[in-house]
Parts: structure tokens; C-alpha cells; sequence
């Protein structure tokens, strides 16, 4: 890894990749998932979406990826831009090619092919000579020195940390300039998933790519973070500078389970919940 | 050397024969089922079909000719014309990727993420139409095709084994260029699936759709280079079998006999598909020519599923099946 590089501070620049306006998401022609998202993910930046089981943030990253065709849904208001280009009609392959890929949530590793031949699928879109391949498997590998070790395994007999490394991997191997990054933190021990966003971070600054990542650890997610959305039943609830969140109050209560005035009975907590959802 | 070994001998090499042709069909599954998880009950109507359409285009008939006799009311059969065999082969790979571009367009590609049982069905529903289409298009009468392979006795063969053992073991010429055949089908397709980038996204694409898809490959593509190739091979097979047998509906049974073969090699692997349809060819002859006269013969019609049943308990994923990988 180069140290001596200038790390960027990522996620002040000003050029917006990815702009998501207002978009509305329905699966199966009936229901409602998003209801109105809007978001922008700047260039080189680390951009965290937060919130709760079912709050809609696999979905909107499936929208922006369109993922979401081959599951039923579909947008059905609003836009989605990628450097300005209206994104949302191309297929999955043609966003690859753009720069844009997804790692989705819980890994899904083709199993029954090593793990480097994983990583090699992740090339597929790209004309790529062998020997550039092979450059940028050495990259994967300086990053994930575990997967250069298990190379020949099935990926479905890695462990989870390994599969989420692989997944990660595999997405790099197509060159991306933007990575859609879906709970990188599910299933996963604190310690790994510490060491999972370490390397994310790394990759953020070193190598100057850019993350969405969606996340239900909160506090993990907002301390290497740049910027945070938070959604919740799909729609933004409270967007801001990640340190900002970390020491917003409602942020603290409802997501970091802290609290200013100190631990409070359960009791207590759902009632607050409840008056501050009625008052939103 | 006993006659009943010699004997023994030559069932044993005429089962390996018949092997191969099982194999030869047990292919076409294994490439489809590996790509798309879809367990294609159409695999062997594809077989009549291209053989049909073989036929068709050598003797140059007119397709759906009593349809349009029956609604013009005209008499046309035949163009006339007779097309070269290796023509004739070229344009039915042609219309075999036309097949398997529009079954991807009309089914496959609105049943993305479904449930295998639900592809299995549309499969089924594929045979049926299939089997009905290649009657329109070609008539159903049972025709001869002769694509100028070799047949019969092998001379050289008996007379060898004459000239060693004293007694010419018969070994089917059709039978030979079929193994030949079948080899070189299976090691290139091995070298596709293992080392080239298109059959690594096809063993990705049989892993997981959403994360091939995830990841830029286009399933549109792969399925049809897939359906394609089971229809290349599904042509081989009718080849094959159209030679020895002749081009008639029961054709499409085979893929009957093939299921076992799966069972037996697994229904992943393509080296598996041959081992299995070997295993099958041989035991069948040879449990025929031991213990059929016991039970008053005809075991070859169960012989097969008996074997298969028995693996589905001990090893219900082949011999060479992909490890069924379940994590704790």
C-alpha cells in the first residue's frame, strides 16, 4: 500500500457522482417502499445510509444499481443521475461499465467457484489484457492478504469475514469508481467488522474510490463515514456531516442507544419514541 | 479363453457404446443445469427436433407444408433441392440458436429469480410444445437420416479380436465415431466451463443470479449461449440416435434414460454426464446378459432407475456433483 500518498479528504469535494432526486419505489406494482429519497454521493466521499430493518436502504441502493428489475420493484417517480446521466434505464452490466457497482447484502459469493475465480468474475465486463488482471488481483490481494491464502478454496466453504472480503474484492475487480456497499457489517464479529471498515476506508483514501455504504451498525458506520442520511419507513429522515449525527441527540437516542440525560428505563425510551414520531 | 468370458467381453464393449449415446443426451441436461439451475425436461425433444429439422432441410421439405396445403389448399412437399450434409448441419445449429434466443425471450427471461420448480415447469410446457411444433413443421412420419456416417460391422475390429481370441467380437461402427465424438464434445466443453472467461460467468450465473448480475455479466447472454449449446449438442445426440434408429417420436424418450445417468454423474459435472451414461450402458448390458435369463430378460427398461434410486440415497448428489455446500 502507498503511505507516502496525500491522503485526500475525501468527503469535502465538491463534484457530485450520484444524485438521487425524490424517487419512489414499488414492488409488485403494489407496494410502497420509498417514498421520496433524495441523496448525493460527492466524489471520493464515504457516504453512510442509516436506519432500520425494512427503512428502505437495500432498496434505494438496488434502485440506483437496477438490481431492482429482477426482483419485481421498479422506480416509479423521480430520477437517478450518474455524472449527470440519467442512469436509471440501463441494465446492471452498462452501470458496471459506467463505474458503478454494487456488493450486496449478505455477501452472495458464487460458491461453487474459488475465490479467486471469483474475483476474476468481477472482470468480466472489462477488455482488460490478462496481464492487467492479474495486476489488479495483486491490488485485491495487498488488500486482502487472507484471500490471496484461500485463492483456490471454494468460496463457499470461506468464512463469512472472508466471503464479505471476496465480495468486496470482486467488486474491485471490475474497476469501479463507485462502490455500493450493502451491510457490509452483517453476521460479522465487532472485530472483523472493525477490520472490514478499515480497509474500506483505506481503499476510500488510498485509492480514491468512492462508497454508498448502507448500514444498521450506526456507530460504526458514522465514525468512518463522511456523511450520513438517515431513513426510516423510506423515506430521509435527517441527513448531515457524519461527526454532526454522532452528536445529534436524536440520533444518540434512537441509533446509538445513548442518551444525554443517562440510561433511562425501557419504558421510558418507547414512550419518547413514540411522541417524537407522532411529532415528525 | 472360456466363450462365456469372450462373450462377456463384447457386451461389456457394446454396453460402453451405448454409454456414450445416453451420455451424449445426459450432456445437454448437464450444461443448461449448470448455467441456470434449470433441469430442462425439453433436453430431449430438443434432440427430435434438430434431427427433425436435420432431415427437413437435407431433403429439402417444405416446413408446415399440410398446413399450408390444408388453408391454400395447394400441393407442395418437397422444394426439390437436396442440401449438402455439412449445409444442412450449419443451418440447423442456426435454427437451434434461433430456438434457444427465443425461448430466453418468451419464458427465461420473465422467470428470473424464480423458484427452480417453476422453471421445471416451463421446461415441461417447452417439451410439450416442442413436440408438437417439430410435427406441424416437418410431418410426423419416421424418416431415415444418413448424414454418411459409418455403419455396421467393423471388420477390422473382428478381425482382430478374431485373429487374438479366436471369436469376432461385433462392434458397431456407429458406435465408435459416437465415443469419438462424444470425447471431444466433453473435453472442450470441460476447458470452456473451467478456463475460459464466458464459462466462468456461466458457473456464476448457476450460482447466483442477482450477485451475476451485481457484478455486469448479462444473463440474456449467457442463457442463450447456454441454450445454444444444449441445442448443439441436443443435435449430436439426434444425430446419433437418428442414425441408428431412425427419426421418430420416441426419440424424445431418451431423455428418460438420461435421467438416471444424472443421478449417477451428478447432475453438475460433464465428465460426470459420460462416467454416468458408461456406468449405465455397461451395468445394463451386463445385468441383462447375467441375471436377465433368471428373471425371463427386459431388465434394461429398470435396470437404470434401480442403480439411480440406490445412489439418490448414498450419494444423492452423483459421483461428480458439485458438493452440496451447506455451512454451520
Amino acid at each position: 500500500m502507498q503511505k507516502d500518498r496525500p491522503m485526500l479528504d475525501a468527503g469535502h469535494t465538491e463534484e457530485t457522482l450520484l444524485e438521487v432526486n425524490n424517487i419512489e419505489v414499488i414492488y409488485n406494482h403494489v407496494i410502497l417502499v420509498l417514498k421520496g429519497v433524495s441523496l448525493t454521493v460527492p466524489k471520493g466521499g464515504i457516504t453512510a445510509l442509516l436506519g432500520g430493518n425494512g427503512a428502505g436502504k437495500t432498496t434505494t441502493l438496488k434502485a440506483i444499481s437496477n438490481l431492482l428489475k429482477s426482483e419485481r420493484g421498479e422506480v416509479t417517480k423521480g430520477t437517478i443521475t450518474y455524472r449527470g446521466e440519467r442512469v436509471q434505464d440501463l441494465m446492471p452490466s452498462d452501470l458496471v461499465k459506467k463505474g458503478v457497482i454494487q456488493v450486496m447484502e449478505g455477501r452472495h459469493c458464487f460458491e461453487h467457484l474459488t475465490v479467486e475465480e471469483n474475483l476474476l468474475t468481477g472482470a468480466y465486463t472489462r477488455g482488460s489484457s490478462r496481464a492487467e488482471i492479474d495486476a489488479d488481483l495483486e491490488l485485491v490481494y495487498s488488500y486482502f492478504p487472507r484471500l490471496k491464502e484461500r485463492r483456490k478454496s471454494l468460496a463457499g466453504y470461506t468464512s463469512g469475514g472472508e466471503q464479505q472480503m471476496c465480495a468486496i474484492g470482486r467488486a474491485l475487480m471490475s474497476r469501479p469508481e463507485t462502490i455500493l456497499l450493502d451491510e457490509p457489517s452483517m453476521g460479522l464479529a465487532p472485530q472483523l467488522v472493525e477490520q472490514i471498515f478499515h480497509i474500506v476506508k483505506s481503499l476510500n483514501e488510498e485509492e480514491g474510490y468512492t462508497f454508498l455504504l448502507a448500514e444498521q451498525n450506526t456507530n460504526v458506520a458514522l465514525r468512518f463515514a463522511h456523511y450520513g442520511y438517515i431513513l426510516e419507513s423510506g423515506r430521509v429522515v435527517m441527513d448531515g456531516a457524519a461527526d454532526s449525527l454522532r452528536e445529534n441527540p436524536d440520533v444518540k437516542e434512537f441509533y446509538l442507544g445513548m442518551s444525554d440525560e443517562g440510561r433511562k428505563s425501557f419504558r421510558d425510551v418507547r414512550s419518547y419514541r413514540r411522541r417524537k414520531r407522532w411529532l415528525a | 479363453m472360456p466363450d462365456q468370458l469372450l462373450f462377456g467381453m463384447e457386451v461389456v464393449l457394446n454396453g460402453l457404446m451405448a454409454g456414450v449415446l445416453y451420455a451424449l443426451v445426459a450432456l445437454g441436461f448437464v450444461l443448461i443445469y449448470k448455467a441456470s439451475g434449470i433441469f430442462n425436461y425439453a433436453q430431449g425433444v430438443m434432440a427430435l427436433f434438430a434431427a427433425l429439422t436435420l432431415v427437413g432441410v437435407m431433403e429439402g421439405q417444405v416446413p408446415f407444408a399440410h398446413l399450408i396445403n390444408a388453408i391454400l389448399g395447394t400441393q407442395v412437399h418437397h422444394f426439390g433441392w437436396h442440401v449438402p450434409t455439412l449445409l444442412a448441419i450449419i443451418l440447423t445449429i442456426l435454427v437451434m440458436v434461433l430456438l434457444a434466443w427465443t425461448v430466453n425471450q418468451l419464458i427465461f427471461r420473465h422467470l428470473v429469480n424464480q423458484e427452480p420448480i417453476i422453471l421445471f415447469m416451463a421446461t415441461i410446457g417447452l417439451a410439450y410444445f416442442l413436440e408438437g411444433f417439430g410435427d406441424i413443421m416437418w410431418g410426423s412420419d419416421i424418416k431415415k437420416l444418413d448424414v454418411g456416417l459409418p455403419q455396421g460391422i467393423n471388420p477390422a475390429i473382428d478381425d482382430l479380436t478374431f485373429g487374438i481370441f479366436g471369436y469376432g467380437f461385433f462392434i458397431d461402427n456407429l458406435d465408435i465415431v459416437a465415443t469419438v465424438v462424444a470425447a471431444l464434445l466433453v473435453v472442450s466443453l470441460v476447458l470452456f466451463a473451467q478456463y475460459s472467461k464466458q464459462g466462468r460467468a456461466m458457473r456464476a450465473v448457476a450460482d447466483d443470479h442477482q450477485a451475476a448480475l451485481s457484478v455486469g455479466i448479462s444473463l440474456k447472454f449467457i442463457w442463450v449461449m447456454v441454450w445454444s449449446l444444449a441445442g448443439f449438442v441436443a443435435l449430436v445426440a439426434g444425430i446419433m440416435w437418428g442414425t441408428k434408429s431412425g427419426v421418430q417420436f420416441s426419440l424424445s424418450l431418451i431423455a428418460l434414460k438420461a435421467l438416471p445417468v444424472l443421478m449417477l454423474g451428478g447432475f453438475t459435472s460433464i465428465p460426470g454426464a459420460i462416467v454416468g451414461g458408461l456406468i449405465i450402458g455397461v451395468g445394463e448390458k451386463l445385468f441383462e446378459f447375467s441375471v436377465g435369463p433368471m428373471v425371463g430378460g427386459a431388465t434394461e427398461n429398470w435396470f437404470a432407475y434401480v442403480l439411480a434410486l440406490i445412489f439418490l440415497v448414498f450419494r444423492p448428489q452423483g459421483l461428480f456433483g458439485e458438493k452440496i455446500i451447506e455451512r454451520v
